[in-house]
C-alpha cells in the first residue's frame, strides 16, 4: 500500500480536527477535536517512519502522546474550573483578553 | 599694604556687610543690620583712602596696578582673570561711591527705621554698593561685564523694594528690562573688541589697540560698531536717551534708594565706561559724537521734562537725566576730568537732594506732590538750608560745586569749536532750565502760605495720614512691609539724617574748590596717569572763552532762579495762566508733561509690535502648528494605528485558531507551489 493513502486519511483526520476546533463552541467538544488533530498527526508520523524504516517518527509520536496527554489534563482541569465558577462553557463567551 | 590689597579690601567689607545682614538677620538685636551696614560701607571707604594713599606713593607712570585673585579660565586665546585694576580713575570712583554710600547708609538707618524689611534693606544695599566697586575695579571686560549685571540686579531689588506695592513691582521690571538691553549690548561690544585684540583685561586691549588690533586709521568698523554697542550700555545704565524711561520710574523705590541709584552708583557707570574706554573711543570719533549728541539731547529733555512735572522726587529724577547728560556729553568729546569732577560733585548735591526730598515726604506723611506742599520754610529750617544749598549748586551758582564742573564741561566742548557750538550753546540753555526748574521745586515746597501739614509741625506735631496711600495710584497702602509706618522720618528729629545732610551739604559747597580754573587743578592732575593718552585732554584755556563761560554760567543760573521767583513766588498764577492762556504754552506744557511721549513711543515702536508678535507666536505658531499640527498629528497616528491593531485582538479563540490554520496553510501553499 503506498504512503499516499495513509496520508490522505491522516489529512483527513487532522481536516476533521481543525474544522471542529474552528466551529464548535463547547470547550470539551474543541478538546476533543484538538486530539482528533494531534492523532492526525501521529498517523503521519508513523506512515512516514514505516516508509523510512527507523524508529525516528515513532519516538515523535511517542512525544505527541505524552504532550496530548499533558494537555487533555489541564484543559479538562481548566473546563472544571470553569464549570465550578458558574462562568458559561463556551469559548465564544470567554474574551476577557481582548484589546 | 599695596593699592591693590586696599582694593581687594574695598571689595570686601561690603560684600561681608551684605553676608552678614543677609544671612544673620534673625539673630541681629533691634536696629544692628543697618549699623552693620553703614559701618560695612565706611571701612570701604576708609580702604579706598588707603588705596589712595599707597598709590600717590608711586611715580605717576607706575599708577596702573593690576592685581589677580585667580585665574577664572586661561587659555589659548582667553585671559579671564578676577583681576582689579587700581588705578586714579577707579580709585576715583571708589572714592566718590563709598565716600557717598556710607552717608545715604546712614541716613537710611533713621529712614528706614519703622520698616518691616529693615535687615532686607541693608543686604540689598549693601550688595548695590559691592556690585558698584566690582564694576568700577574690574580689570578686564568679563568683571566688568558682572558687576554691571549685578548693579542691575540690585537695583530691580531696591526698585521693587516695597513688593506689595504693583507700581513698585512694575517699575522694578522695568527698569531690569531697560538695563538688561543695555547688558547685551555691552556684550556684543566686548566681543567686537575682543574679536581684534584677543584679550580681556583692559590694559592688553588699550595696548593691543594702540598697537594697531583696529589698524591705524580712524574709525575703523569693528571698533565704532564695538563703541557704539558699549554706549548702548552706558545709555541704558545712565538713563540717556532713548534708553533712559526706567529712571523716573524708580522713583518707586525708598528715597536713599533714589538717592543712592542717582547719586553714587549705578547711572555714573556708564560715565565711568565710557572714560575708561577712552583710548578705543579716541580712534572711534563716530562713536564718540554719538555719544555727546545724545547727552546733549538728554541734558536739554530732561530739563524741558523737569520744568512740568509736579512729583518733587521727579523733578529731582529728570534733573539727574539732565546732569548725567552734561557728563556723558563731557567725557564723549574728551573733557574726562572735567565730566568725572561733574560727577563727583553731583553726586554730592544730588544725594544731599534726594535726602532732603526725603526728610519733606516725611512731613508730608508719604505725599510727593509739589501741588500739596507750601511753607515749609519754618517747620523745616534744616531741611530747607540743605534744599536751598543743594538747588544752588546744581543751579551752577558761584562758589557752590556745580558751578565749576559744569562750566568746565561746556568749557571744553566749546574748545574744540566746529559743530560743537551747538553743543555748548545747548549746555548753557541746560543750565538755564536746570536754575529754574529746581527753584521751582524750592519755592513751591518751602515759600508761600504753609499748607496744614506745615502747620501741624511748627506746632510739634508731624502729620498722620489716616490711611497711608501710593502716591503714585492713591491705592491704600500695606503697611506691613513699607512706608510709611506710624512715625516719618524728618531730618530735623533724627540725628543720622541731619549728620548725613550736614556732611553733603559741606561737600556741595566745598567740593568745587578742588578744580578752579586758572588757580588749582587737583583733579586734573589726579586723573593724568589714566589718561595720559588722550588727545586733549590738557584744556588751552584760552581766556576769552574761560571769562565768557564763567559769566554766561553764573547770570544764567541766577537769571534762571529769578524767573522762578517771578512766577512762582512773586505772581503766583502766571505758571496756571501761561498753560491755559497762551497756546504755545499749552502746547509745550502737554509735551513736556507727557515726558515728550517717550514712553508712548516705546510702546508703540517696540513693546506693542512684540506683543503682537509674543501674541502670534502662540496663537498660530504654537496652538495651531505645534500642539494641534505635529504633536496632535504624532497622536492621532498613534490612536488610529494601534485602533487598527487592536481589532485584531478581538477575544475568539476560535477566531485566532482559524487565522493560524489559515497562515500555516497559506504557507503550505506557498512552499508546495515553489516545488
Amino acid at each position: 500500500m503506498s504512503i499516499g493513502w495513509y496520508l490522505a486519511v491522516s489529512a483527513i483526520v487532522f481536516s476533521t480536527g481543525a474544522v471542529g476546533v474552528i466551529t464548535r463552541r463547547n470547550p470539551l467538544v474543541v478538546l476533543l477535536c484538538l486530539e482528533l488533530m494531534l492523532n492526525g498527526g501521529n498517523l503521519a508520523l508513523i506512515a512516514f517512519s514505516r516508509m523510512w524504516g527507523n524508529g525516528d517518527g515513532q519516538i515523535l509520536a511517542l512525544v505527541v502522546m505524552t504532550v496530548a496527554a499533558c494537555e487533555v489534563c489541564i484543559g479538562l482541569g481548566m473546563i472544571v474550573a470553569i464549570h465550578r465558577r458558574r462562568l458559561p462553557v463556551d469559548v465564544d463567551e470567554l474574551r476577557e483578553l481582548q484589546g | 599694604m599695596s593699592a591693590t590689597t586696599w582694593g581687594w579690601l574695598v571689595l570686601l567689607f561690603p560684600l561681608l556687610g551684605t553676608l552678614v545682614t543677609a544671612f544673620g538677620f534673625r539673630r541681629l538685636p533691634g536696629r544692628s543690620a543697618g549699623w552693620i551696614g553703614t559701618a560695612a560701607i565706611l571701612l570701604a571707604f576708609v580702604a579706598a583712602v588707603g588705596a589712595l594713599i599707597a598709590l600717590q606713593g608711586h611715580t605717576p607712570a607706575h599708577r596702573e596696578l593690576v592685581s589677580s585673585l585667580w585665574d577664572y579660565a586661561v587659555t589659548v586665546g582667553i585671559d579671564a582673570r578676577v583681576s582689579i585694576l587700581v588705578d586714579p580713575l577707579s580709585v576715583f570712583m571708589i572714592l566718590t561711591v563709598t565716600g557717598v554710600s556710607t552717608l545715604i547708609h546712614l541716613y537710611s538707618i533713621s529712614y528706614m527705621d519703622r520698616d518691616r524689611g529693615f535687615a532686607r534693606y541693608f543686604a540689598y544695599l549693601n550688595f548695590f554698593v559691592f556690585s558698584m566697586l566690582l564694576l568700577v575695579l574690574a580689570s578686564n571686560f568679563m568683571l566688568l561685564i558682572v558687576g554691571w549685571a549685578f548693579v542691575g540686579a540690585a537695583s530691580y531689588l531696591l526698585i521693587s523694594f516695597w513688593y506689595r506695592r504693583t507700581t513698585a513691582t512694575r517699575a522694578g521690571i522695568k527698569a531690569f528690562v531697560i538695563n538688561v538691553i543695555g547688558d547685551v549690548g555691552l556684550v556684543l561690544g566686548t566681543y567686537f573688541i575682543f574679536k581684534h585684540t584677543h584679550t580681556l583685561e583692559f590694559l592688553g586691549t588699550f595696548k593691543a589697540t594702540r598697537a594697531g588690533a583696529f589698524g591705524f586709521g580712524t574709525n575703523e568698523g569693528d571698533l565704532v560698531a564695538g563703541c557704539v554697542l558699549l554706549l548702548v550700555g552706558a545709555f541704558a545704565k545712565s538713563a540717556q536717551i532713548p534708553l533712559h524711561t526706567w529712571l523716573p520710574d524708580a522713583m518707586e523705590g525708598p528715597t536713599p534708594v533714589s538717592s543712592l541709584i542717582h547719586a553714587a552708583t549705578m547711572v555714573t557707570a556708564g560715565v565711568y565706561l565710557i572714560a575708561r574706554m577712552h583710548p578705543l573711543f579716541e580712534r572711534a570719533p563716530a562713536a564718540q559724537d554719538v555719544g555727546a549728541v545724545a547727552g546733549a539731547a538728554t541734558l536739554l529733555i530732561a530739563g524741558t521734562i523737569g520744568l512740568a512735572q509736579s512729583d518733587i522726587k521727579r523733578v529731582i529724577a529728570y534733573s539727574t537725566m539732565s546732569q548725567i547728560g552734561y557728563m556723558i556729553m563731557g567725557v564723549s568729546v574728551g573733557a574726562y576730568a572735567a565730566g568725572l569732577f561733574h560727577l563727583m560733585t553731583h553726586a554730592f548735591f544730588k544725594a544731599l537732594l534726594f535726602m532732603a526730598a526725603g526728610s519733606i515726604i516725611g512731613a508730608m506723611a508719604g505725599e510727593q506732590s509739589l501741588d500739596r506742599m507750601g511753607g515749609f520754610r519754618r517747620a523745616l529750617p534744616f531741611t530747607f538750608g540743605c534744599f536751598l544749598v543743594g538747588g544752588l549748586a546744581l543751579s551752577g551758582v558761584p562758589p557752590f560745586s556745580g558751578f565749576f564742573s559744569k562750566d568746565e564741561v561746556l568749557l571744553v566742548t566749546g574748545e574744540l569749536g566746529g559743530w560743537h557750538w551747538a553743543l555748548y550753546v545747548i549746555g548753557y540753555i541746560g543750565a538755564f532750565l536746570t536754575a529754574i526748574y529746581t527753584f521751582r521745586m524750592i519755592f513751591r515746597a518751602f515759600l508761600g502760605a504753609p499748607v496744614p501739614e506745615a502747620r501741624e509741625l511748627e506746632g510739634g506735631h508731624p502729620h498722620h495720614a489716616e490711611v497711608p496711600t501710593n502716591p503714585a495710584t492713591g491705592e491704600a497702602e500695606d503697611t506691613d512691609v513699607g512706608f510709611p509706618g506710624p512715625t516719618h522720618a524728618i531730618a530735623e528729629r533724627a540725628l543720622p539724617m541731619r549728620i548725613a545732610m550736614g556732611l553733603l551739604a559741606v561737600g556741595a559747597v566745598g567740593a568745587g574748590l578742588v578744580q578752579i580754573p586758572k588757580l588749582d587743578f587737583v583733579i586734573d592732575d589726579f586723573l593724568r596717569p589714566t589718561f595720559a593718552d588722550a588727545s586733549h585732554y590738557e584744556p588751552h584755556t584760552r581766556n576769552g572763552i574761560l571769562v565768557i563761560g564763567l559769566t554766561l554760567g553764573t547770570l544764567l543760573g541766577l537769571a534762571g532762579i529769578a524767573l522762578a521767583y517771578r512766577v512762582w513766588v512773586a505772581r503766583p498764577g502766571t505758571a496756571k495762566r501761561l498753560r491755559e492762556q497762551v497756546p504755545v504754552g499749552r502746547a509745550l506744557y502737554t509735551l513736556f508733561v507727557n515726558k515728550w511721549y517717550f514712553d508712548e513711543l516705546n510702546d508703540a515702536l517696540i513693546v506693542r509690535p512684540v506683543a503682537a508678535a509674543g501674541r502670534f507666536a502662540r496663537d498660530k505658531v504654537e496652538q495651531l502648528f505645534v500642539q494641534d499640527a505635529l504633536i496632535g498629528g504624532t497622536t492621532g497616528l498613534v490612536r488610529a494605528g494601534s485602533a487598527a491593531v487592536r481589532a485584531a485582538q478581538n477575544g475568539f479563540v476560535r477566531y485566532y485558531a482559524a487565522l493560524l490554520v489559515l497562515g500555516v496553510a497559506g504557507v503550505g501553499f506557498y512552499f508546495l507551489l515553489q516545488t
